[in-house]
């Protein structure tokens, strides 16, 4: 094992499947001789040359309808879109195109393309830099998601992802690009659609993913000193989701609270409470309780924005109240 | 036609009016069967603009691609699609190009360098750039043609690929069927300048206006830009002026066509210029032109036979092919 960053986890998968691929290539805005924006890609100019590793015009959806045509073509590109806040930019290239593609042409071609997007809140960037907007891509058949929350998982779901045949959304939370983990040595991947168990438990099970991974884990570890025992399940993949793992811990702890940094209101986590309610509703002692973003736009201001996102002590409070305490 | 028809040679001009007699006639019926309610959905047929779909495909090689539209029947037959396939695809059938799954606007053969009609006004463009970036990525020396309306011209889409196609000197070639009218508006309503090739301008690359009713003109000016692509110095826009003789979808009243503008037009039908330049090679060849009507017409009634014969896709079939790998978990949840 080696400790390194969950940007250097970027920068490690995309360059390990570029050496290993060479169908594998990237293209965004200053992803080249700047080695993007996050400096996740310096060097890849150097040893990949400008054919693999090309600087865009600030158009995104002209380039990435163009990674859709280059993808028809068998080629792997990798997309970096600056901020998931651009992404209803190229919604057209993403939603009417990537995602149908494979069924409009009857299984005739797929689209190997991965697009990667920073994400959420925490940096005061305001209403246009600050969103996460997963929910919008797992509304749309024929998209997959994932949203990683550690070094590890990241490297090893990001690299699945440009393996698979189907188009990716990489959902990176920007505040995590420095977070430091352990990563295996040597091949590394991990398949989409496989949720972690974080922390077990047997009293509740929280469901989080991303950032939220980690303010879940902080909540259990102090409701752990109160005696109440909290399952943590990072899903990191919300498409294809991973239903078996979540399923038998709810089965397990018979409560649910889900977490995430989205706005509440038609977020993923109600798709999550209303499958769970469906399936396992004779499982549950008590409704399934959802811990998310205020419904309003991202405000600038620090002592506004630290307000609209759930805290670990938000996540505690979750907890005690769906165990009636 | 003032057209260099007679430069091509008799032979050459017969094939090129064999395969617009197959998109005329295939268009022609779509609209009959669709009129009968014999087939469900939209039809929008590309009936007057035969001469841009066969001139363009005839001067591309069978290992080059080209990108369609929503009005795509033409694009499609006239870069090798079989009509008998189209039409079951047409019908919703097992049997169709996208096993029923895509329609009317969306045939696809990849195998064909048909990488997709589009229900989206411009999105095939982008698409056609980023398949010629593949091509200049791999170093390969397939050329791709973005078919597209004068309504694309006005997208976001358009200009977007073109400027990277130009920065990046792609093998790529722009090809704009000015038919006057996106759905009911005049482009002149919505559009200052009086050729869509004027724009080639901006992105400093070749702009060409031809007739599009001229098959030759078309073949050569596609011909000039794939030797260009292939040469490795960059895309071309060509833009060819053409009509649309029906509806932007079948059933459209089309209260908006001024009645002498629709008949000269029809006096231009592509299919009689490229008769009458025939016959002024050989007033002997009408036989054969004959002929030719005769052999389509058979070949769209077993179109015809062959999709309506043809099973509909199983219920399996409507959650297959959403996704390649991870198909049944995905879709599941």
């Amino acid at each position: 094992m080696k400790t390194i960053t969950y940007g250097q986890a970027i920068s490690e998968a995309l360059r390990e499947e570029m050496l290993r691929d060479d169908n594998v290539f990237i293209l965004g805005e200053d992803m080249a001789v700047m080695g993007s924006v996050f400096g996740l890609t310096k060097g890849f100019l150097e040893e990949f040359g400008e054919n693999r590793v090309i600087d865009t015009p600030i158009s995104e959806a002209g380039f990435t309808a163009m990674a859709v045509g280059a993808a028809l073509r068998g080629l792997r590109p990798v997309v970096e879109i600056m901020y998931v806040d651009f992404t209803p930019v190229c919604f057209d290239a993403i939603v009417n195109q990537a995602a149908k593609m494979r069924y409009m042409t009857g299984g005739q071609t797929s689209v190997p393309l991965v697009i990667r997007c920073p994400g959420g809140a925490g940096r005061r960037n305001a209403g246009q830099h600050s969103q996460s907007l997963e929910a919008l891509f797992t509304h749309i058949p024929g998209l997959k998601v994932i949203a990683p929350s550690t070094p590890a998982d990241m490297k090893g779901l990001l690299k699945a992802a440009i393996r698979d045949d189907d188009p990716v959304i990489c959902i990176e939370h920007k505040l995590l690009y420095a977070a430091k983990g352990e990563v295996p040595e040597g091949e590394h991947l991990i398949p989409l659609g496989s949720a972690a168990v974080r922390r077990p438990g047997r009293d509740v099970t929280v469901i989080a993913w991303s950032r939220q991974v980690h303010s879940a884990l902080e909540a259990a570890k102090t409701l752990a000193a109160e005696g109440i025992d909290a399952e943590v399940i990072d899903l990191r993949s919300l498409v294809p989701l991973d239903w078996e793992t979540l399923a038998s811990s709810v089965r397990k702890t018979h409560r649910a609270v889900i977490v995430h940094e989205a706005v509440k209101r038609g977020g993923y986590g109600g798709e999550l409470a209303a499958q769970i309610g469906e399936d396992l509703f004779d499982s549950l002692d008590a409704p399934v309780k959802r811990v998310a973003g205020l419904n309003v736009v991202p405000p600038f201001s620090p002592a506004l924005e630290d307000f609209i996102y759930p805290n670990p002590g938000d996540i505690a409070a979750a907890v005690r109240e769906t165990l009636g305490r | 036609m003032k057209t260099k028809a007679n430069q091509h040679g008799l032979e050459t001009l017969l094939r090129f009016y064999r395969e617009m007699q197959r998109v005329r006639q295939f268009d022609q019926k779509a609209a009959e069967l669709f009129t009968q309610g014999r087939m469900a959905g939209n039809i929008h047929t590309c009936v007057g603009q035969e001469a841009t779909a066969v001139g363009a495909c005839q001067a591309l090689e069978p290992t080059d691609f080209i990108t369609a539209t929503h009005r795509g029947h033409g694009h499609c037959l006239a870069k090798g699609g079989r009509a008998a396939i189209m039409m079951a695809e047409l019908f919703g059938k097992a049997t169709g190009y996208c096993k029923g799954k895509g329609g009317s606007m969306h045939i696809a053969d990849l195998g064909l360098g048909i990488l997709g009609a589009n229900g989206i006004v411009g999105a095939g463009i982008p698409i056609a750039a980023g398949s010629a970036l593949a091509s200049k990525i791999k170093g390969g020396r397939e050329v791709t043609l973005a078919f597209f309306g004068d309504g694309a011209s006005n997208e976001g889409a358009f200009h977007e690929a073109l400027n990277m196609a130009s920065a990046w000197r792609l093998p790529v070639i722009f090809l704009c069927e000015n038919n006057k009218y996106g759905v009911s508006v005049a482009i002149d309503r919505v559009t200052s300048i009086a050729d869509i090739a004027d724009r080639a301008k901006a992105y400093d690359i070749p702009g060409i206006v031809v007739d599009g009713n001229d098959v030759v003109a078309v073949f050569e000016a596609v011909s000039a830009a794939a030797a260009r692509a292939r040469a490795g110095e960059g895309p071309s826009l060509i833009e060819a002026k053409t009509y649309r003789h029906r509806g932007h979808y079948e059933g459209d009243p089309q209260i908006y066509k001024p009645a002498d503008e629709v008949a000269a037009w029809k006096k231009r039908d592509p299919l009689i210029l490229l008769q009458d330049a025939i016959l002024a090679l050989d007033p002997a060849a009408a036989d054969k032109l004959a002929a030719v009507e005769d052999e389509i017409r058979r070949e769209i009634e077993d179109a015809v036979r062959f999709a309506e014969e043809s099973p509909y896709p199983g219920p399996a079939e409507v959650v297959s092919d959403v996704y390649a790998a991870d198909n049944e978990r995905s879709v599941a949840r």
